[in-house]
């Protein structure tokens, strides 16, 4: 079953030569006493630039703890215990994000990589105009801007994201839900950062206002050039969207593959499952049916896949190795999509002992 | 504009239930007291304002409740408060000379204990899990204790013990007042130590709750947003954490006024301080019923409209109490 | 004494909803402790615990005091003034009597008159908050304003003027007064979460029903509201103390009768200031400090158990300065203590 490229956008992989934001062996933990929550476990994750990348997974899975990791924006009781962030700005220096002392990831912060939050009716200081929220950000970074400077730019991102100028006196309490988040989002874009990261930036909004503003980002995308990483647990809306997909499953990636790839010939049996639980965008109506049992608790996890409960192609080595992403075991499949499945890693079942299965069919597809 | 025009109503009937608590309490009341000593005092009091305390205290048994309420508003209205017994003087009088001693140094002791006790709280709130945390047991005793008593230990360290301030007096009493720096600086000078025990004993409830409050807002996105837009770390506190922290914080100044209050007169009579409370404490005891119930109306109406002042400082950080309507 | 904490448990439950969606990640962090035993969670909370240690000592002290006191409180003397000695722990006031045995007879009023009036004012409170936010509208409207006059109308001086006018004032009639102004707070915070509850699910169904309303408010909404009941009556039996012991200082209330607050006054009146007998008042205060931190101890247990953004946290502030964790928001603190296994 293979259908076209759904809305038809050009399917862009981004040289791996090019990343702009590479997250390596992050690993997040939840407490600070001696018994943490390990919620994110050495999670590697590759930006191009101009890249839009997708983050899936179910609720709870670690997707707005991964972004907000990667920011450092990760609230008490959130600790980064390993890892590395790195970013290349545009002369090709990379900087460690985690290496950065306050004053430097200030002055990095919103330049480099700006931030849309899940939720954005709580985004907005309710005690302040939005012009001067927005203008906030500007002086922040360019002191020398006066505040008249600042609030007329400001007026240009609110008319880029399609909100009338005048609004900059308007309390966020004056604002529909849907033009928060565009205000958020014209204040994201205010110092023309490089990345962008949005956590559900539509969850909290109807149908229709989801599509436009998915549609806004894809524009300003392509006109300003940014890379994206947005985040949702709505695959379907993904594959609109998104260049490339990564899928999350109990604070680990499990698959990374092109958009397409994924949407037509998943390999992870999570990303399979995931697949089938949301009604295709076009094309041909599939089967709907949901994921049997729940995710498991990130505080129990033993050592075998964390899948391995839920999996229909679990078998024997499943509980006792943790399969790492490596290139599917299917001929013929773009060398850089990557899956974290033992069925497509039979040199790690060997390793404790175990007889390897093959890939099943569902999941070689081609 | 709705906001404040129902909260002027709400302020109207405060002050309406709180003369008619006024009218009501000595009528309930067995026994009737008044009129013995209006009669212990008759040399003393004019006839004129034996009736007055007659129409007060409700002595004329043969007018009807409603027309003593009615006259009772129309001595109210006029500022007679009825005679005080222990001094023989009209509580009006007796009050205006008390009140000015009080609005001062009450006034100014929490203006100070609200501000400082909110920086401190916003900067305890913020840096949580700090050595910070540790001024949170301090605070929580001193919230514990009541202010007379704190007004006791100061006394006898700083004034019996050290004797660097008076131990009572709002002045010296031989100077005589007036406007000149002598007599101002001996006021503040006795002023100090009732000050600071009331900043001290005030002050950690003020603490405890801005740093509750800090703790809530500081988890509110938008205080990570603005740490993710780069802003400066002040800009954050202030801006963005404090800014709306201090909301609440302004309400509960409004609700606990009166407790406060209730607290700081009491500290006067420890320290024989010639204000409010004082004369509410020597009424207590020379059972001089007009004065405290004229005391307690002056209170009532002072804390009133500190609370307008309140309300109006609220809608004034809050746009969204502007908007309504 | 203790609480029973499966009813408090429900009042975690309670906030939750109401609680922004960043917040749900602590609601979820929660949710991992519920894996773990919730039986005792409410004891688990050092605070809380050291609350009601002490508390239960000062419950023991006023029904054991009076047995225990070594001398009779108001038995004169001829050791005038005597600073503390083994005879007399707390020393000797003007006439010789013993502050300690003072101290501790008097400790049995000022408990059960803040247990009464922490009795009598919850019951108020609850009743009114109870009504307004259930039956909403104008009964609602009314009773609102009620609550909110008395809570602007200062309780001191309006406590003083119906006390000060009674022929006698017992310490149950103190009580009452104390209660019939201080029902307000209560009464308010009860209002609104009536209010949100009565949105829920679960009552809404409960109406549909055709449930009775009586039934509704017990069975329903009480049960969901007595973390806040429980302190609301811990907040009012502190101010009932305070407020005791004001008015005993300043000489409203049968002198007769021993509390904490007639021994303040007796040191004021007799002035132990300026004869330097600073163990004729220093005793007293620091009891009511006492008592008055261990309300609000117990308190704060409760609001941590309600909203847990405001838990301490449990940090150590030395291991985890140690580890170079300095908790903030905005600047997630990096350590390099995870394993790396993988390339
Ligand atoms: N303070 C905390 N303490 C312990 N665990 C936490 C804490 N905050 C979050 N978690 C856990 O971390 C995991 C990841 O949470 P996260 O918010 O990143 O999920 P998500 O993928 O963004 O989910 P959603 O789609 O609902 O936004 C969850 O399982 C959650 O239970
Ligand atoms: S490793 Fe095993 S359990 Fe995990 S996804 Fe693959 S087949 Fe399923
Ligand atoms: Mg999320």
């Amino acid at each position: 079953m293979t259908i076209a490229s759904p809305i038809g956008h050009p399917q862009r992989l981004a040289p791996a030569s090019d990343p702009v934001l590479e997250i390596k062996n992050l690993s997040v933990d939840y407490g600070y006493d001696d018994d943490p929550v390990h919620v994110l476990r050495q999670v590697s994750l590759t930006l191009g630039r101009g890249e839009v990348l997708g983050l899936a997974g179910e609720s709870g899975c670690g997707k707005s703890t991964l972004a907000y990791a990667a920011t450092r924006l990760l609230p008490p009781p959130g600790l980064i215990t390993g890892g590395e962030v790195l970013f290349t700005d545009r002369s090709g220096v990379k900087t460690d994000l985690l290496r950065l002392n306050d004053t430097q990831l200030r002055a990095s912060r919103w330049q480099d990589m700006a931030i849309v939050f899940q939720g954005a009716m709580n985004s907005l200081n309710p005690v302040y105009r939005i012009g001067r929220q927005i203008a906030d950000g500007i002086r922040a970074h360019e002191p020398k801007t006066s505040q008249k400077e600042a609030l007329e730019r400001a007026a240009e991102l609110l008319d880029l994201v399609g909100i009338s100028p005048d609004r900059l006196r308007s309390y966020p309490h004056e604002l529909s839900g849907g033009m928060r988040q565009r205000v958020m989002i014209a204040m994201a874009l205010a110092l023309d950062p490089q990345v962008l990261i949005m956590d559900e930036p539509t969850t909290a909004l109807d149908v229709v206002m989801q599509r436009q503003i998915v549609e806004q980002i894809a524009e300003l995308r392509d006109r300003l050039g940014f890379s994206v990483i947005f985040i949702t647990h709505d695959v379907s809306l993904l594959i609109e969207i998104a260049d490339r997909i990564a899928i999350m499953y109990a604070g680990e990636i499990v698959e990374d593959a092109a958009a397409l790839d994924v949407y037509n010939k998943p390999r992870h049996p999570y990303s399979s499952a995931l697949l089938h639980s949301f009604p295709p965008l076009r094309g041909p109506r599939r089967e709907l049916i949901g994921i049997p049992g729940s995710p498991p608790d990130l505080s129990r996890l033993g050592g075998g896949c964390p899948f391995a409960d839920r999996c229909a192609f679990a078998f024997d080595a499943c509980s006792k190795v943790n399969p790492e992403l490596v290139f599917p075991n299917v001929p013929g499949d773009d060398p850089r999509r990557s899956v974290a499945c033992l069925r497509h890693d039979p040199a790690a079942v060997r390793a404790v002992g175990e007889v390897p299965l093959p890939v099943p069919a569902e999941l070689s597809l081609s | 504009m709705r906001f404040f025009l129902r909260r002027l109503g709400f302020y109207l009937i405060t002050f309406w239930a709180a003369v008619t608590i006024n009218f009501f309490i000595p009528r309930i009341m067995p026994g009737d007291p008044v009129s013995a000593l209006i009669a212990k005092n008759q040399g003393r009091i004019s006839p004129d304002a034996a009736e007055a305390l007659r129409t007060l205290f409700g002595l004329d048994e043969n007018m009807s409740l409603w027309d003593q309420y009615v006259q009772y508003w129309n001595l109210l209205l006029h500022g007679e408060l009825g005679t005080s017994f222990a001094y023989s003087a009209p509580v009006a009088d007796v009050i205006a000379g008390a009140i000015p001693w009080t609005i001062g140094l009450v006034g100014i002791a929490t203006i100070i204990s609200f501000t400082l006790g909110t920086l401190i709280g916003s900067g305890i709130g913020w840096r949580r899990g700090t050595w910070a945390d540790s001024l949170l047991p301090i605070s929580t005793f001193f919230s514990a204790v009541p202010y007379f008593w704190l007004a006791l230990i100061a006394i006898s360290v700083f004034s019996v013990t050290l004797g660097w301030f008076p131990a009572s007096g709002s002045y010296d009493r031989s100077l005589v007042p007036s406007f000149s720096w002598e007599f101002i600086s001996s006021v503040i000078y006795y002023g100090t130590l009732p000050a600071l025990t009331i900043v001290i004993s005030s002050i950690s409830g003020w603490i405890l709750g801005m740093r509750n409050m800090m703790v809530t807002v500081s988890s509110e996105d938008y205080v990570t947003v603005a740490q993710a837009k780069g802003v400066s770390e002040r800009t954050a506190l202030f801006g963005y954490s404090a800014r709306n922290a201090i909301l609440p914080q302004v309400s509960s100044f409004a609700l606990s006024l009166g407790f406060i209050v209730g607290g700081t007169l009491v500290m006067e009579i420890v320290f024989s301080y010639q204000g409010i409370g004082y004369y509410l404490f020597t009424a207590v005891a020379a059972k001089d019923y007009p004065l405290m119930q004229g005391i307690f109306l002056v209170i009532t109406v002072a804390v009133l409209f500190a609370n307008i002042v309140a309300d109006f400082i609220y809608g004034v950080l809050d746009p969204r109490t502007r908007q309504e309507g | 004494m203790t609480i029973d904490t499966s009813i408090v448990e429900e009042g975690q439950e309670l906030e939750k909803p109401s609680q922004a969606p960043m917040t749900g990640v602590v609601a979820a962090a929660e949710g991992r402790r519920r894996g773990k035993p919730r039986k005792f969670l409410f004891l688990r909370n050092s605070k809380a615990v050291a609350g009601m240690v002490i508390l239960g000592f000062f419950l023991l002290i006023a029904i054991i005091g009076p047995w225990i006191a070594p001398y009779d409180p108001s038995a004169r003397s001829d050791d005038i003034l005597q600073p503390p000695s083994w005879e007399h722990w707390f020393g000797t006031t003007h006439l010789g009597q013993d502050v300690f045995s003072q101290i501790l007879v008097g400790t049995r009023g000022v408990i059960v008159v803040g247990f009464v009036a922490g009795i009598l004012a919850t019951a108020i409170g609850v009743i009114v908050g109870v009504t307004a936010g259930y039956i909403g509208g104008l009964g609602d409207e009314t009773l609102s304003v009620l609550a909110n006059v008395f809570l602007v109308i200062p309780q001191l001086p309006l406590i003083i003027i119906i006390a000060g006018q009674l022929p006698t004032v017992g310490g149950v009639t103190v009580a009452v007064v104390i209660a019939i102004t201080g029902w307000a707070w209560g009464a308010r915070v009860l209002r609104a979460q009536t209010l949100s509850l009565r949105r829920r699910d679960f009552v809404e169904a409960a109406r549909a029903n055709g449930e009775r309303t009586w039934r509704i408010i017990t069975a329903e909404i009480l049960p969901n509201l007595t973390a806040i009941i429980a302190s609301g009556f811990v907040g009012t039996v502190a101010f009932a103390v305070l407020s005791l012991i004001t008015l005993s200082f300043i000489g409203i209330g049968n002198t007769g009768e021993w509390n904490w607050g007639t021994v303040l006054y007796q040191a004021q009146s007799q002035l132990a200031l300026q004869r330097g007998a600073w163990w004729w008042f220093v005793p007293a205060g620091l009891c009511i400090a006492l008592l008055g931190m261990s309300l609000t101890l117990i308190n704060f247990g409760i609001d941590e158990f309600v909203n847990p953004r405001l838990r301490s946290t449990g940090l150590n502030a030395r291991s985890l300065r140690k580890r170079g964790i300095r908790p903030r928001i905005g600047f997630t603190p990096v350590v390099r203590e995870a394993e790396e296994t993988r390339a």
